[in-house]
């Protein structure tokens, strides 16, 4: 007779090896409310800094466009609407010559300069990552201490996709000297409203 | 090949290896300053240990809660027991897309199973598009760190190499010259791919979204062009809540090279309209370390590499050394859970000094661990390299005559012993050690003479 043991699928067998472990039962802390010491607006300037960033005043912004000669920008940014000469494609890989992408951030981390963005900001979710350069237009209000204050704004929101930006794309894998501009942009300004 | 082997072959070029060690060295410092600047940081890695703790507790209901959310959120979800089952599935998936190329970024699982020679072995051209995976890819290396891929190299060899594969200029060494040529070169690779694979570094059970961290921005280069998404992800990288992404986002980047976070810090939680994302959760060994009590706790690791930046050992011996796809102190507390006679010397390559312990950002006790793994590897394996002058050494310690003689032999033996004799190729003590001075009288001399 042939013994009729049921074929147990690679999902049930590891979700039954993990069962038929005992592990004694911990708990899960609670995270503390941290905060930063001294002033926002200040730190997350410096941490943009820090992250090979720059910081731009609107009129500093509105100088630095003036002189810039960019052939294709995407502006998604409500501010600076105005300055968008391309609109917004279907297909991603068209935007592989893109010279700007101005775009709006939700909030920013004081403690090491992340922005946070998600889909309606993104308009296409390669935009960030595939333009030469990139800058985020953030509000003074929307800034947060840290990571912490962070994920308490993101709160339970719901979207497909969300990303923390934090400077220009880098590297530093040929013997650890910093390279800015990987892949991704090769620059990022921030202006704050 | 064991460890002391390979170390040898490392520090040949005694040049290269003093650079090794004072560059990670330097990264290690870099993170030992940015933690200072955190006054919580003690507490944000008591909370991280905590964390982990609850989820290897709960790992099963977390998973099944992860899948479930997952699901809803339009991911389909595979379950791979080993490597090679999570090969086949990616190569299953591959095929139903009628795909030849796919872009990768950094995953040290999918260098765990060995992913890219299994898709080769089916005509599928795998691109490594971190830049320091791109390096050792055209080596056929594996990576040497976790972090920095090819930190074992020197720009000059990079340079050879990009002249060679990318048609760079000889003999320019310029690192944002190579940087540049590589952006090029993976640029097109990016357009062209129709499947994109990544790493996961943490999976938030109550979401069913998971978070992928670079510094480059390639993974995100890879998926949000390509049609398909494949993300493979361990099983033990399960966080309970999204808000425990504060913690462990804080305590990473710092932990592994001294920055306050890493660039682009990405949630998928659906697919683009059109698109798909797949996510493969890999056991390979991992259950069966849970099992083990005392060795558990090597599953908190979040792959951060501040254990090897401080290790001396790793410093002064490279990568390679271990032999294993995670090398340093982690790696020898993991990879003998995964074959314990192919990494017996690997817990033996450790001074022991705790300082991989200290700079874990998720509180593991490496150090303990691979002492705890001496035992294991000495009971079931015996008869080491070392065993016999250990009894030996055994035995006098254990009789106050045997001790007494041989001290006084010694002393003498030490003065009239060639130096052949001790630095002697069947001594491996000997190795890269040098003797002390001997004391002209014994401790109990001197003792009587200054002190009774």
């Amino acid at each position: 007779m042939v013994s009729e043991e049921p074929i147990m699928s690679s999902r049930e067998k590891i979700l039954s090896a993990i069962k038929g472990i005992s592990i004694e039962p911990k708990a899960l802390p609670e995270i503390p409310d941290f905060h930063l010491t001294g002033e926002l607006v200040e730190q997350f300037i410096r941490s943009i800094i820090g992250n090979k960033g720059e910081v731009m005043s609107r009129v500093e912004f509105q100088s630095w466009i003036g002189t810039a000669h960019f052939s294709k920008i995407i502006s998604l940014s409500k501010t600076f609407e105005d300055l968008s000469n391309l609109a917004l494609p279907e297909d991603p890989h068209e935007l592989e010559d893109l010279g700007l992408a101005i775009l709006e951030g939700q909030f920013g981390v004081a403690e090491n300069g992340a922005i946070w963005l998600e889909d309606p900001n993104l308009g296409l979710r390669a935009l960030p990552f595939i333009t030469e350069h990139l800058v985020i237009v953030l509000e003074r209000k929307n800034l947060v201490e840290t990571m912490h204050q962070g994920y308490d704004r993101i709160g339970s929101a719901h979207s497909g996709f969300g990303v923390f930006i934090a400077g220009p794309s880098k590297t530093a894998d040929i013997e650890q000297s910093l390279v800015i501009g990987a892949h991704g942009a090769k620059s990022l300004r921030v202006v704050l409203l | 090949m064991s460890h002391p082997e390979n170390a040898t072959e490392f520090l040949k070029d005694q040049a290269k290896a003093k650079w090794h060690d004072e560059t990670l060295w330097f990264v290690r410092d870099k993170r030992d300053r940015i933690s200072k600047t955190i006054p919580e940081w003690e507490q944000l890695r008591e909370l991280a240990s905590q964390i982990k703790d609850n989820v290897l507790a709960n790992l099963g209901s977390y998973l099944e809660d992860f899948e479930r959310n997952a699901q809803k959120n339009g991911i389909i979800v595979h379950w791979a027991e080993d490597g090679e089952e999570h090969n086949r599935i990616v190569l299953e998936i591959l095929q139903k897309q009628n795909c030849k190329a796919i872009v990768k970024s950094k995953s040290i699982l999918t260098e765990e199973c060995h992913l890219n020679p299994y898709l080769e072995k089916y005509g599928i051209e795998v691109v490594d598009t971190d830049l320091g995976e791109r390096i050792v890819q055209f080596l056929n290396q594996p990576p040497s760190h976790i972090v920095l891929p090819a930190i074992h190299l020197k720009k000059g060899e990079i340079s050879e190499l990009f002249h060679e594969k990318l048609h760079t200029e000889k003999g320019n060494e310029d690192p944002t010259y190579l940087t540049q040529a590589a952006r090029i070169h993976l640029r097109e690779k990016f357009l062209g791919a129709k499947v994109a694979i990544t790493g996961v570094n943490f999976g938030i059970a109550e979401t069913g979204e998971f978070v992928v961290c670079t510094n480059e921005g390639n993974a995100d280069m890879g998926v949000h062009l390509a049609d398909v998404h494949i993300a493979c992800m361990g099983i033990e990288k399960i966080l309970p809540r999204r808000k425990d992404l504060g913690v462990f986002l804080r305590l990473l980047a710092r932990s592994a090279t001294g920055q306050p976070v890493t660039n682009y810090n990405s949630h998928f939680r659906s697919p683009s309209p059109g698109k798909e994302i797949h996510i493969i959760l890999v056991d390979n060994g991992r259950t069966a370390q849970l099992a083990r009590e005392k060795f558990k706790n090597s599953l908190k690791c979040i792959r951060c590499g501040a254990c090897m930046n401080t290790c001396p050992i790793y410093r002064r011996s490279g990568g390679f050394s271990y032999g294993s796809t995670v090398p340093g102190p982690i790696g020898s507390i993991l990879s003998p859970g995964l074959d314990m006679k192919k990494y017996s010397t690997l817990p033996f390559a450790s001074t022991l000094c705790g300082s991989c312990s200290d700079v874990c950002p998720v509180k593991i006790n490496i150090h303990e661990q691979l002492y705890e793994w001496r035992q294991e590897i000495t009971k079931t394996h015996g008869e080491f390299g070392k065993g016999l002058s250990m009894k030996l050494a055994s035995g006098i310690f254990n009789s106050p005559l045997a001790y007494k003689i041989s001290g006084s032999l010694m002393r003498s033996a030490l003065k009239a012993l060639p130096d052949s004799l001790i630095y002697h190729p069947l001594n491996t003590w000997g190795k890269s050690r040098n003797l002390p001075e001997t004391p002209k009288e014994t401790f109990q001399q001197w003792y009587q003479k200054n002190r009774s």
